[in-house]
């Protein structure tokens, strides 16, 4: 009994100690809860929410932070909250409602209708919503939306041609339209490689007609992405393209292991550089197939901080430098040059409407 | 609690242990979460937060490169170290419980103005109060969810499946809410119901499977999760559950006569979810302690052979314990659904499921323990967005806090030895249970 009183009176030590240092602190943080501007009035926060994925996801969430990131300098900071369930959005985004940010950028379609009830309350607050337009587009939000068919078709090209065993591969995380976006165009450029040069190059893991496919059901477990991509090599396909975030480490590390035990298997990153993001398996990567949400990001931030922005529907293309394959890296001298040219018609094709790149997703 | 701390402290191990010889003797795994259900005062549960609250200052701390930028300069100015990691901390705690308790700036704010209405009619007033009503909105699908867990628990059976039946719940919950057209006050009903119905649905078939094939609960309720998880990313590709117009899996809103009403006017996002969580905790006390199906489910639990040979219903027990369980934690959808996001994704389900095991745990299994449990992880969560809005750090700290209080309440010895305290602080009738692990 003697025991625990004393242990009684050593815990309410301790909690007076912590009541102590909360006050105390209390006062001290309160420099820094203070939205006041800290360094003269020109003082330029861009708040960034991430979805669940967080902000290390080597995907949309990480490329956004990138593009906060560049727009840094000149006045402008940035800062971003981490979303660890969809009934998180609408708290973060009121915690930088609270804060007086310069720009709210929400990461995700998922979002989608947090920024669009924050945006109508707030209506002179600026926003940016990564891969999502509104049909009715909104004076203060930057909708930025990717069209992904067009690179994933140069894609689906670029790997038909480089595969020796006439068998490419493709699966997702979730079926999601901005994934299936994606597998869609690797299909189509397959299949005009094979109409082109009269091959029979088969897509596994996607099929554009039946929309139906393989996806490893999230974007974090990669020991998925592992058992997949394996299963697709010992099915014969030499050029695997995960559209799954983190989920496409697993798939480079089955790449790996079969490229040690002497098989010649390859792979196409996607939406960054993978030799940029995941530079461990550059010598894998014959290409990426990239969505330019940096810049467009990076864009927002900037035309919300000098006066320039104006809200609606933006739609990256492979025109206007949105979307488009990553440089070849390592493959530059084995990528043949005539297949290098042929890309380069197609992507002129593509951009002039002469070919067509079909997908149910909507862009 | 820890007037019963002292019985039978310094016994020694062999005379109290009649586990070891019993033949029915439950499994290891039991053995343990009794223990740290049973065998933990109050005062160990406090202890284990401030251990974890230290552990997580320094955290906070030593991954600021501010405050490591000055103790790569210790020797020149160790005062300077110091003070960043203290500020650091300090800071970010600051932080959380502005974020979570009281804010001190929306108090000066609300008190510039003259009258209390020019105060009210501002949002300042409201603005004050936004901490707590952040902590009871992210607390209230942790309540409902951790007394599934607790009352399954006392009946004997580990619920792992609050991931399926929150699925069941939310699903049930939305088609109602959406497809369903109703009056007013009737609708939020109606909707309230089909949550705990369709979380009651999947616990039901956990229960059943258990008593009449003998299905392990643990084995089941996890697989379920997977299949619920998959059923709910499917039914919301499918034309009845998507909304039109999105290719992504996503639910129409739910109608307004669904949505669970505000509590505190509409800036504040407490609703009446809240108050019916509070009231199923009651109603769970009610149940245990002053029915006779409550007296039958913890007698199933501290002893399935002894209640079997009282004349009970050992399967039945088991069949109607995961059926209530369930429908709880389908409540915990409710909360979501009806009570803030009045929407359903094919991510909706969020950790509620996993946190649910953690807070039933840190409650000791007991409703009043489970709501405050909840409270305190609710507190942690609406606290670590304002510590991350405000100073930057990463929010996965408070997952580690959550994660090391757990420790450190799932390791009493290391507490007890940390803190010198002595004794299982074993009670009630499990107490020879407890007494098996802890010593």
């Amino acid at each position: 009994m003697r025991q625990s009183v004393r242990a009684a009176a050593a815990i309410s030590v301790l909690a007076l100690l912590a009541a102590g240092c909360g006050t105390k602190s209390a006062a001290g943080g309160g420099g820094s809860s203070s939205p006041s501007p800290k360094s003269g009035a020109s003082a330029f926060t861009a708040c960034m929410v991430t979805d669940t994925g967080g902000i290390d996801d080597r995907s949309f969430n990480a490329s956004s932070w990138q593009g906060v990131q560049q727009a840094e300098g000149n006045g402008i900071t940035g800062k971003y909250l981490q979303s660890t369930s969809p009934s998180d959005y609408t708290p973060n985004i009121n915690q930088f409602l609270g804060q007086k940010c310069g720009i709210i950028v929400t990461v995700g379609f998922l979002m989608g209708d947090a920024t669009q009830t924050a945006a109508k309350g707030h209506p002179s607050q600026k926003f940016a919503i990564v891969d999502f337009t509104y049909p009715k587009p909104l004076k203060n939000v930057d909708a930025l939306l990717f069209n992904t068919v067009q690179d994933g078709f140069l894609g689906g090209y670029l790997a038909a041609g480089m595969s020796k065993t006439h068998k490419v591969a493709t699966f997702g995380g979730q079926k999601l339209p901005t994934v299936t976006i994606y597998m869609d165009g690797f299909w189509d450029g397959v299949q005009y490689y094979n109409a082109k040069h009269h091959t029979n190059v088969k897509v596994l893991g996607w099929n554009e007609k039946t929309q139906n496919g393989n996806f490893t059901g999230d974007f974090t477990n990669q020991s998925k992405g592992q058992q997949l991509t394996q299963t697709f090599i010992s099915e014969g396909a030499d050029i695997v393209f995960p559209v799954a975030g983190n989920v496409g480490l697993g798939a480079a590390k089955a790449v790996q292991q079969a490229d040690q035990s002497g098989q010649n298997v390859n792979m196409l990153w996607v939406d960054t550089d993978g030799c940029v993001s995941a530079p461990q398996y550059c010598k894998y990567f014959i290409s990426s197939v990239t969505k330019g949400i940096q810049t467009a990001v990076k864009t927002a931030v900037t035309a919300a901080h000098n006066g320039s922005f104006k809200g609606g529907n933006y739609v990256g293309t492979l025109t206007n430098g949105g979307v488009g394959l990553a440089p070849f890296h390592d493959f530059a001298s084995k990528v043949p040059a005539s297949l290098k040219a042929e890309l380069n018609q197609v992507k002129t094709g593509i951009e002039n409407g002469s070919i067509k790149t079909a997908t149910k997703s909507p862009v | 609690m820890t007037e019963q701390g002292g019985v039978g402290g310094s016994a020694p191990r062999a005379s109290t242990d009649p586990g070891g010889t019993e033949p029915g003797r439950p499994p290891f795994g039991k053995v343990i979460i009794q223990a740290i259900i049973q065998g933990n005062s109050v005062v160990v549960t406090v202890a284990a937060f401030a251990a974890a609250i230290v552990i997580g200052g320094l955290l906070i701390a030593f991954t600021d490169p501010v405050v490591l930028h000055a103790w790569s300069q210790f020797t020149a100015a160790p005062g300077n170290a110091f003070a960043q990691a203290w500020d650091s901390a300090a800071g970010a705690y600051a932080a959380m419980f502005e974020g979570a308790i009281i804010n001190p700036h929306t108090v000066a704010s609300a008190l510039q103005y003259n009258s209390i209405s020019a105060a009210f009619q501002t949002g300042s007033v409201s603005a004050i109060f936004d901490p707590l009503s952040e902590t009871a909105v992210n607390a209230t699908p942790l309540i409902f969810a951790g007394l599934s867990v607790a009352l399954a628990f006392r009946a004997g059976l580990f619920n792992i499946g609050g991931t399926s039946q929150f699925i069941g719940g939310a699903l049930l919950a939305t088609w109602l809410g959406f497809g369903v057209p109703l009056p007013l006050v009737l609708h939020a009903i109606v909707v309230l119901i089909g949550a705990f119905a369709g979380g009651a649905a999947i616990g039901w078939v956990v229960g059943a499977l258990k008593a009449w094939t003998g299905a392990h609960e643990v084995i089941v309720t996890i697989m379920l999760n997977y299949v619920m998880i998959y059923l709910l990313s499917w039914l919301l590709g499918t034309s009845a559950m998507q909304r039109p117009g999105r290719a992504d899996l996503i639910t129409p809103f739910i109608d307004g006569n669904a949505q669970l009403p505000h509590l505190a006017g509409p800036s504040l996002r407490i609703n009446a979810s809240f108050l019916i969580a509070l009231a199923a905790a009651a109603g769970v006390w009610w149940l245990l302690q002053r029915s006779t199906i409550g007296f039958e489910f913890r007698s199933v639990g501290a002893n399935p052979r002894a209640a079997r040979t009282a004349g009970m219903s050992v399967t039945g027990s088991w069949v109607l314990v995961m059926t209530i369980a369930g429908g709880l934690a389908g409540l915990a959808a409710s909360a979501v659904v009806q009570g803030t996001d009045h929407t359903l994704t094919f991510q909706s389900y969020g950790t509620y499921g996993i946190d649910a095991i953690t807070v039933a745990l840190l409650g000791r299994a007991r409703p009043l323990g489970t709501v405050l449990a909840a409270l305190l992880f609710g507190a942690l969560h609406a606290g670590g967005v304002a510590m991350q809005g405000l100073t930057q750090t990463p929010v996965d700290i408070v997952t580690v806090i959550q994660a090391l209080i757990v420790m450190f309440i799932a390791a009493p010895p290391l507490v007890r030895a940390m803190f010198r305290l002595r004794g299982a602080r074993a009670a009630g009738p499990e107490q020879a249970l407890a007494k098996g692990w802890n010593g």
